[in-house]
């Protein structure tokens, strides 16, 4: 380097070297990959860029026209969850809805929800409980079932554990991940008294014909290795009015889905007439989602 | 260069304010949804849409009168172990013996079902007759804190209440066992 060129030269040489091998050089991994910032940083037309390549990305891979939403928090809405634990037969039918919906790696296997098979005579028992329990036909005699995923805490020990703040919580009390910001320590996974969130070890493989096209950003768009996921309220669907995918898959009726804010709604019914509880609840975690018994 | 340097500073200033106008908007609420109050459910604070019943089971059996017309078939008022009921139909479990056809049906007009006030009403209204004895459950129904809903969570944008024999059969209401779905794979088969 000769002695005339100055530190502003340099710098800027080098700069625009790095930029161009990332824009040029890479095949896989493009310059909004690179060059990201976290998901609530992002300027409009920086997340339209991404949702595009993204769509495209996908739509190559999977041969179905994607769509991904970035759609916000609605407002006066906060949502929450109520099951009527005396209602579910514990068939798994919501397990496998959301399953399908929501684009789960088919191998390594991920659900979101676990249906834990509990003994009638133990009560609510976690260590003693069964997420892999076979029968014929459910229920079981002398059994009953408690299906778990992610209770969206007010209080949520997996947000304060992240290092980096890639999963927070949403104006709508939904608990988001940001896929592309995780960086895969699992310390949420410790945190989360519920079992509620999972680690993706190997790539997740999704076969084309079970792809979900309608997505979100923050929800249900295939993840990639080495990052966390969990249930989102299937805020693809629930942004938009619709129900989870759980609840329309139950057959007894045991879900109940809707808008914590609305006096006149349903989950007001059940918490001022029913006997709720949530789940360790001495933990303080404060869940959004309630169970009952009907 | 002087002017055109401040030209390019302004702009660079600029950039970023004019990059945050084109905040994505959150509005949701568009035009509304004509709402339909279910005329015989007043109490129902959710103005859903009511979903039908299924129709009835097996051959093609209804209007009822098409057989059942006092004319042509004499109305027999006992209560009896039927000879010959239809076999298409679910053999009556519900109450365990302490109800037979005609406590819901309608004696004059077999295309109805009567209250015990006498007053008959359509089969599309049976959560009434239901809710006559089992008025806890017709409570928690009309509340929300019992049986299915679909479509929409928001109040008058396309909810659909499931009515009582969308999920209970009405000769035989109780829940029959079923096959559950295939057990997630453990940890250490997949890993």
């Amino acid at each position: 380097m000769s002695p005339e060129v100055s530190r502003r030269e340099f710098l800027c040489t080098v700069a625009g070297c790095a930029a161009a091998a990332a824009v040029g050089g890479c095949s896989d991994i493009t310059h909004t990959d690179f060059f990201r910032k976290r998901f609530r940083e992002l300027e409009p037309d920086e997340l339209k860029d991404i949702i595009a390549d993204l769509e495209a990305r996908q739509t190559a891979k999977y041969g179905k026209q994607t769509t991904i939403s970035t759609k916000g928090p609605l407002p006066g809405v906060e949502y929450g969850y109520a099951l009527d634990v005396s209602r579910c037969v514990g068939c798994r039918r919501c397990e496998y809805a959301c399953f399908d919906e929501n684009n789960q790696g088919h191998d390594p296997e991920i659900h979101w929800i676990r249906v834990l098979e509990m003994e009638q005579k133990l009560g609510i028992n976690f260590e003693e409980s069964d997420p892999y329990y076979e029968a014929e036909e459910v229920p079981e005699p002398g059994h009953f079932y408690l299906p778990v995923a992610c209770q969206h805490c007010r209080n949520a020990p997996c947000v304060k554990s992240c290092p980096v703040g890639a999963t927070w919580e949403e104006e709508d009390g939904i608990v988001v991940v940001d896929y592309d910001w995780c960086i895969g320590c699992r310390c949420c996974v410790a945190a989360c008294p519920y079992g509620a969130r999972h680690f993706n070890w190997a790539e997740p493989k999704l076969p084309a014909e079970a792809q979900n096209p309608n997505q979100h950003y923050l929800g249900n768009r295939p993840r990639p290795k080495g990052v966390v996921e969990k249930c989102t309220f299937c805020i693809h669907r629930v942004r938009e009015g619709q129900y989870p995918a759980c609840m329309e898959a139950c057959p007894v009726g045991a879900r109940t889905f809707g808008n914590l804010l609305d006096p006149n709604g349903e989950l007001r019914y059940i918490l001022e007439n029913k006997k709720v509880f949530v789940l360790k609840s001495e933990l303080n975690t404060k869940p959004r989602f309630y169970y009952y018994y009907g | 260069m002087k002017p055109l340097r401040t030209l390019l500073l302004a702009a660079l200033c600029a950039l970023p304010l004019a990059c945050r106008e084109h905040v994505e908007s959150k509005s949701y609420f568009g035009s509304a949804f004509p709402e339909r109050h279910p005329t015989s459910y007043p109490e129902m604070s959710a103005n859903a849409v009511l979903r039908q019943a299924p129709p009835f089971e097996g051959e093609d059996i209804f209007p009822c009168s098409e057989c059942h017309d006092p004319d042509f078939m004499e109305v027999d008022p006992t209560h009896r172990e039927l000879e010959d009921p239809h076999d298409t139909l679910d053999p009556l479990r519900h109450g365990a013996g302490r109800l037979w056809c005609l406590d819901c049906h309608d004696a004059e007009d077999r295309d109805m079902l009567h209250l015990a006030s006498g007053r008959t009403i359509p089969f599309e209204e049976a959560p009434l007759l239901c809710g006559q004895c089992h008025g806890e459950k017709y409570r928690d129904w009309l509340g929300g804190a019992h049986g299915k809903r679909t479509g929409h969570w928001q109040q008058g944008q396309g909810k659909e209440v499931w009515v009582c024999a969308n999920c209970h059969r009405a000769h035989a209401p109780q829940f029959k066992p079923i096959q559950p779905k295939p057990a997630p794979k453990r940890p250490e088969v997949t890993r």
